[in-house]
């Protein structure tokens, strides 16, 4: 058995230990909300936060987890609040299909946790996941206004 | 909760359903005799409409959603001649079966081709008119007042002598037992309130935290899940796997096989599933295909440049009288490859089989295929399967004419009786057995007269096609139609824009063994880019300015949105240093669309700073999702012109992932312009068509920074190195 600790809740599962966590979450789990687009960390489908720090969870073997702290899309919001990042999405409306979007604001709030203001630059260089609606123009909008709403919050 | 989701459970949440024969999540079937009721009780005031004493109004649609925004869209078209309160709408689809069922009561399930909206628009905006006349009707029985002293606003009837006034909540229930009007006049464009404006789609909030269930997502009590391996070269058939090998891999339950020509282990997770199936030992029988290659191909399709025409497409005049007299002829030949759609969400359906009844729950373009293709697969009639359709993780045309994914999960499921079965493909699966962009070449040549005049012309397609490949019950006679979508001398399928006396546009159908399959934007694409990368050769084959030359010849229509995306640019003002500026326009899927590119190239690398889009789709029902559509639709076509190759050795597809088949991401997105200019007078699509002005609007451009045609894509750097 693997103990698992997600999204604030502790989990035992008899899996595989090169099982990749994407796996784990979705089938053993049923936290769907984290996506498998490639399962070679090329599209960033599948990232999720260990420790608050975005993993492209395809690639990450559940035995190599231990007891760190995973967080999934579903976990984003807290108390019934919108994340500042989830919040901006909403305001610019920026899903299409949506299927690479839990991803792509996965990463987003890792980027802003690192770089509260980021460039388009920054963005640029750590922003690497793939939409194939191409909703890029609205999400790095989004992108800067959730980093000024997040300046502005006591 | 500030996210509470917007949109009814019913439809789409599916998870905690009990397993088993004869499982059915839809409506209610049969229904009472003089009342159809949802299944929460409610009954329904017609097919489209349904509103519950809170006053929350839930829409039925039957198209699908995948990103292009169609959900919103028709729901704001019932919405608004029902003249509810936009902020209670939410939505549902009602299954294929129950629509089959109703006699198609809902109409059309298929969305391909950008049709979601311009082929329904109609029937779904009376099915709201109907249900508001029959609301008034109830409440002016419930007062004893004339219809006419009662008007319907925001959900909230008033009867103006009195003032009373009552919700379409409390009316609801009275109105359902009425005879619906047999016709009622629909609200013309510029009294929408709903429609017509540039509000938030409805499946936004699901979205954002994860909720929103695509197929791969569907879980089921007891369910097992299949990786799947079809034979890499097409036409090939599977000959042998030693099924002893995984046997006692962990989890694994079956080994299966699908048709004669795939394999599938079933296991108790989809992980097990897939590394016991890339530990089975397959023996495959590669067929006569092997041998085909990029070279096989290029050289099958070249012979068709020249040999006599399968089918003409648009015809004018006396091209070979023409192209004798002309004073100059001048000449090209283009090429298109194969691509892949690449959805993020790979392939995968669900399907629970028993001897009495079939159900499937897929990411699918079109429901009744799809439900069609279930009960063929598993041997069943229609009435005694259905089809759950979830969210749709990227379609691009992919879910929408093939059925494999349907079949091939049904075909495993019929082995396991009983048991739900959810087949997901890899990746790499979905890359090498896709369903490709077709691959055509093209020669197109113009006589100009001594006034440097477009006199003739003629434009030779030689490549595969779809229908072929896909449905060849629909050629005609051996002809392809859809072969000239963009290219027609009429029609809402994509006319040709050019005014040339003297026209042929023929094809010589030549199809390879890659198998060929719709891929947004379809056959405008190449069509579109040969058209609009030659006009602007003979632009500088006559010395002129490409949007004048254009503008002597194109069509209104056609010539007003070419307009509109140049002065939106700054066609003709000066670009900022090192940036040059390329046009393209087409007519396709029933709109205009026309785009201007803005490029600079450095070293070799084609970087695209800007790209302006204009569209005349005839009806904007939410400008902003017209928008949006344009903006992806840029980069779909960019993200191909750049990127997009599949190539072909040993009979196979040698790109199997997004390491080898790179696609766009954020740090190469240009600024994107869009410009929405309806005219009211037609209904078009907008999912589609503005793919196909990106690719020759980028290579116009690049011809204008280095001089340099490039007619064959993707782009490479090596094209561009020395210019």
């Amino acid at each position: 058995m693997t103990a698992l600790f997600i999204n604030g809740k502790s989990h035992e599962v008899d899996v595989e230990s090169n099982t990749p966590l994407l796996w784990v979450l979705r089938d053993t789990i049923g936290l769907t909300g984290t996506k498998y687009g490639c399962g070679i960390a090329q599209c960033g489908a599948c990232t999720v936060h260990i420790d608050g720090v975005a993993a492209r969870s395809c690639q990450v073997p559940v035995g190599t987890v231990g007891g760190r702290a995973i967080t999934t899309i579903e976990a984003l919001a807290q108390n019934g609040k919108l994340h500042p990042v989830q919040q901006a999405w909403l305001d610019f409306d920026v899903p299409q299909c949506g299927y690479c979007q839990s991803g792509m604001m996965m990463a987003v709030v890792a980027l802003l946790k690192e770089k509260p203001k980021p460039t388009d630059a920054d963005i640029d260089a750590a922003i690497t996941n793939i939409c194939r609606c191409g909703t890029y123009q609205r999400i790095r909008a989004a992108i800067h206004a959730a980093a000024n709403a997040q300046k502005e919050r006591p | 909760m500030t996210y509470m989701a917007n949109l009814s459970r019913r439809s789409f949440v599916i998870a905690g359903a009990a397993a088993g024969a004869g499982l059915a999540l839809g409506f209610k079937l049969p229904f009472s005799p003089d009342l159809v009721r949802a299944d929460d009780g409610t009954p329904e005031i017609d097919a489209w409409v349904v509103i519950r004493p809170d006053d929350t109004v839930v829409i039925r649609i039957m198209r699908s959603e995948m990103g292009q925004g169609t959900l919103t869209g028709l729901a704001q078209l019932v919405a608004e001649e029902l003249g509810c309160d936009w902020s209670k709408v939410t939505a549902e689809f009602p299954t294929p079966g129950e629509n089959l069922a109703r006699n198609r009561v809902w109409g059309e399930s298929n969305t391909t081709g950008s049709r979601g909206i311009r082929e329904s628009n109609e029937y779904v905006r009376k099915g709201g008119a109907i249900a508001r006349v029959m609301l008034i009707q109830a409440a002016a029985n419930a007062w004893n007042v004339p219809v006419s002293e009662c008007s319907p606003a925001n959900g909230l009837i008033t009867h103006q002598p009195s003032g009373r006034s009552v919700t379409y909540g409390k009316v609801a229930d009275a109105a359902a037992k009425l005879t619906p009007p047999a016709d009622v006049p629909l609200t013309p464009t510029k009294d929408w309130k709903i429609a017509g404006k540039p509000l938030k789609r409805l499946d936004t909030p699901d979205k954002l935290v994860g909720k929103t269930k695509y197929g791969i997502d569907v879980r089921l009590p007891g369910m097992l899940y299949g990786a799947i391996a079809a034979c890499p070269v097409f036409g090939g058939t599977l000959k042998s796997y030693d099924e002893a090998t995984v046997r006692g891999m962990p989890g694994v339950q079956h080994v299966v096989r699908i048709g004669d020509f795939a394999v599938a282990v079933v296991a108790d997770s989809w992980w097990r599933a897939k590394t016991a199936l890339e530990a089975l030992p397959v023996v495959w029988d590669e067929g006569k295909n092997v041998t085909v290659s990029d070279a096989t191909i290029a050289d099958f399709l070249k012979e068709g440049l020249d040999a006599e025409p399968t089918a003409v497409g648009n015809q004018a005049g006396d091209v070979r009288a023409a192209m004798a007299g002309a004073a100059k002829v001048v000449e090209a030949v283009y090429a298109f490859p194969y691509r892949i759609h690449a959805a993020v969400e790979p392939m995968n359906a669900t399907a629970l089989y028993t001897p009495e009844r079939c159900e499937v729950w897929a990411p699918t373009q079109n429901g009744e295929d799809a439900l069609r293709a279930a009960a063929q697969a598993a041997g069943l009639p229609l009435e005694k399967c259905d089809l759950h359709k979830t969210f749709v993780g990227g379609g691009f045309g992919r879910r929408g004419g093939p059925t494999d994914f349907v079949r091939h999960a049904v075909a495993v499921a019929k082995q396991v009786p009983g048991v739900p079965i959810k087949l997901l493909w890899s990746r790499e699966e979905d890359t090498t057995h896709d369903t490709y962009h077709p691959i055509t070449q093209c020669r197109m040549r113009a006589a100009l007269d001594a006034n440097n005049k477009l006199i003739g012309l003629h434009m030779r397609i030689s490549g595969q096609s779809i229908l072929a490949s896909l449905a060849p019950a629909r050629l005609q006679n051996g002809k392809d139609p859809i072969a000239f979508q963009s290219l027609n001398p009429g029609g809402a399928e994509g006319a040709f824009g050019y005014e040339v006396p003297n026209l042929l546009i023929d094809h010589a159908m030549r199809n390879p063994s890659i198998p060929a399959g719709f891929w947004r934007g379809v056959n405008s694409n190449h069509n579109a880019l040969y058209v609009e990368c030659f006009m602007d050769e003979l632009a500088h084959a006559t010395g002129e300015n490409p949007l004048a030359f254009r503008l002597k010849y194109l069509k209104p229509k056609h010539a007003a949105v070419l307009q509109a995306a140049a002065a939106k640019a700054g066609y003709g003002t000066p670009a900022p240093q090192g940036v040059y500026r390329g046009l393209a326009q087409v007519m396709a899927n029933a709109s205009y669309v026309a785009a201007c590119a803005e490029v600079s190239v450095e070293n070799g690398r084609v970087m695209v700073r800007r790209m302006v889009g204009a569209t005349n789709c005839g009806h904007a029902v939410n400008p902003e999702l017209i928008t949006r559509q344009v903006e992806g639709s840029f980069v779909y076509g960019l993200s191909s012109l750049l990127y997009g190759e599949c190539t072909v050795r040993g009979g196979r597809i040698e790109q199997t992932n997004f390491d080898t088949w790179q696609v766009m991401r954020i740090d190469e997105m240009p600024k994107v312009d869009v410009v929405v200019m309806p005219d009211g007078e037609f209904w078009g699509g907008v999912g589609e068509p503005t793919i196909s002005v990106a690719a020759p609007a980028v290579l116009n451009a690049v011809f204008a920074a280095t001089g340099k045609r490039l007619r064959s894509i993707p782009i490479k750097e090596s094209d561009l190195r020395s210019a």
